[in-house]
C-alpha cells in the first residue's frame, strides 16, 4: 500500500492566534520530512491537522488520489507526545488492544515485541515503565499494524542512545519499504531527506 | 467486529479496575439509600411508601459517578485522538463506550435496587419492575450521561460540570420510571410508564452517541 502526501499553502490556528500560514510540502513514498520550528510554532498543531484531528484555517491536505476519510482510519499512524496507553493496564493488553484496533495481526505484533526488545515488559502495568519504555511500545504499535504515513512527534525525545540508533534502524526501514514520515524534531533527523522549518 | 469488541472488554476493564468502578459506585448507591430512613425517620409505614422512589432517584444519581471519567481518560493520555482518526467510527466507538459503562456499573447497579427497596420496606412484588427499570434507565442514564461527559471534556471540574449537563436530561426517565413504579404499588396501570422509559432509553442509544461524537471531536480540535 502505497501513500503520497500533499501539503497546499495551509494556514492554522490554535485558541484564536495565526501558527503559519502558505505552508506547502510534498512527499513520495520513501521520503521522510524533518519538521523543526521554535517552541509552539505549530508542529503538533500541522500533524493533528494532517491525522484529521483539528481544523484548518484554509489550504488542502491530500494523499494523492485516496479519500481523505479513508486515508487516516487506516493509512497513517499517529505518535505524539500523548500515546494514549493506559496507566492502569499492562502493556501487553495495550499492545494487544491497539494492534486490533488498527487492523494489525498478532503475527506482526509479536515480530514488533522483538525488535523492541518488550518481552519482559509486556505484564508490567503501563504505571510501573519508563518514559523510554513506554515509548519503545508506542513504537511497536506503529509496526504491528503496517501503515504507510508515519506522522511523529519528538519520537526519539525519550529514547537512550541504544534505543535512539533503532528507533532510526526502524524509521529507515518504513521508508525503505515506501513508506512516509513526518517528524516534528528539534535535531535533524539523519535519514530526512526532506527539511521543513516552520516560521511564522 | 473484533475490535468493537476488544473496546467492550477494555472499557468494562478499565471501569471495574483501580479506583473503585463497581464498588464506589455499589457503595455509594447502598449509602445514599442508607441515609433516607435516617432522614425520614423510621416508620414502616412512611418507609414502605417512598422506598421505591428513593430506590429510583438514588440510581439515577449514582450513574452519574464514574461518568466524569468515560471520555476525559483517553482525552487526557491520547487515546481518544488514536480512537478518533482510526479504527470504529468516532459515534459507535462512543456507543461502545457508554454500553461498556453500562454493563460494568449500571447493569450491576440494576440487581442492587430492588435488594435497596426491599430493604426499605417496599413490597418483594415490586422487585421485577423495579429491576426492569433500572435496567433500561440505567441505559438511558449512561447514555444521556455521554453527552455530558464529552461536552465538558477538557474543563476544569468536569465532573461536576457533567452532573449539571446530565441532570434535565435525566428527568424524564425518573419520571416514566417513578410513574410507573408508583402505578404498580397502588394496583394501577403501570405498562405506559415502563413503555415510555424504554422508548426514552432507545432514543438516547441511538442519539446520543451522534451528540457524544460531535462533542468530541470538538474538544480534540
Amino acid at each position: 500500500m502505497t501513500l503520497t502526501l500533499q501539503i497546499e499553502d495551509l494556514a492554522l490556528s490554535r485558541g484564536g492566534r495565526r501558527l503559519f500560514s502558505g505552508l506547502g510540502l510534498r512527499m513520495e513514498p520513501g521520503q521522510a520530512c524533518a519538521l523543526t520550528g521554535a517552541n509552539g510554532s505549530g508542529k503538533t498543531s500541522l500533524l493533528r491537522a494532517v491525522a484529521g484531528l483539528c481544523a484548518v484555517d484554509s489550504g488542502r491536505i491530500a494523499f494523492g488520489n485516496a479519500d481523505p476519510a479513508s486515508a487516516r482510519a487506516s493509512s497513517l499512524h499517529l505518535l505524539g507526545h500523548l500515546d494514549g496507553l493506559k496507566a492502569s493496564r499492562t502493556a501487553g493488553e495495550e499492545l494487544a488492544f491497539w494492534t486490533g484496533w488498527q487492523g494489525g495481526t498478532p503475527s506482526a505484533m509479536a515480530a514488533a515485541v522483538r525488535r523492541l526488545d518488550l518481552h519482559r515488559l509486556l505484564d508490567l502495568e503501563v504505571r510501573r515503565l519508563s518514559a523510554g519504555q513506554r515509548r519503545r511500545l508506542a513504537l511497536a504499535r506503529l509496526l504491528s499494524a503496517p501503515r504507510p504515513l508515519w506522522l511523529l512527534d519528538e519520537p526519539l525525545s525519550p529514547l537512550d542512545a541504544r534505543w535512539r540508533a533503532e528507533a532510526l534502524e526502524i524509521m529507515a526501514g518504513h521508508l525503505s519499504g515506501g513508506g512516509l514520515i513526518l517528524a516534528a524534531v528539534h535535531d535533524p533527523l539523519p535519514l530526512a531527506a526532506l527539511a521543513l522549518e516552520i516560521t511564522t | 467486529m473484533s475490535a468493537a469488541l476488544q473496546l467492550l472488554r477494555r472499557e468494562m476493564a478499565i471501569a471495574w479496575g483501580r479506583g473503585g468502578g463497581l464498588l464506589v459506585t455499589g457503595g455509594f448507591f447502598a449509602g445514599a439509600t442508607l441515609l433516607l430512613p435516617l432522614a425520614s425517620g423510621p416508620e414502616p409505614e412512611r418507609l414502605a411508601q417512598i422506598a421505591p422512589g428513593a430506590a429510583w432517584t438514588v440510581l439515577a444519581l449514582s450513574a452519574l459517578l464514574g461518568l466524569e471519567r468515560l471520555f476525559e481518560r483517553d482525552f487526557e493520555d491520547g487515546a481518544l485522538d488514536l480512537m478518533a482518526h482510526a479504527g470504529l467510527a468516532l459515534e459507535f466507538t462512543c456507543a461502545l463506550k457508554c454500553l461498556g459503562h453500562w454493563l460494568a456499573t449500571g447493569a450491576p447497579l440494576a440487581l442492587l435496587a430492588p435488594v435497596a427497596a426491599i430493604a426499605l420496606g417496599a413490597s418483594p412484588a415490586l422487585a421485577p419492575l423495579l429491576f426492569a427499570c433500572a435496567l433500561a434507565g440505567g441505559l438511558a442514564f449512561a447514555f444521556t450521561g455521554g453527552i455530558g461527559a464529552a461536552l465538558s471534556l477538557g474543563a476544569r471540574r468536569g465532573g461536576l460540570l457533567t452532573a449539571v449537563i446530565v441532570l434535565p436530561l435525566f428527568v424524564p426517565p425518573v419520571i416514566f420510571g417513578g410513574g410507573a413504579l408508583d402505578a404498580f404499588t397502588a394496583g394501577m396501570p403501570w405498562r405506559a410508564g415502563f413503555a415510555l422509559l424504554c422508548a426514552y432509553a432507545a432514543a438516547a442509544v441511538a442519539l446520543g452517541p451522534l451528540a457524544m461524537a460531535a462533542a468530541c471531536r470538538n474538544a480534540l480540535s
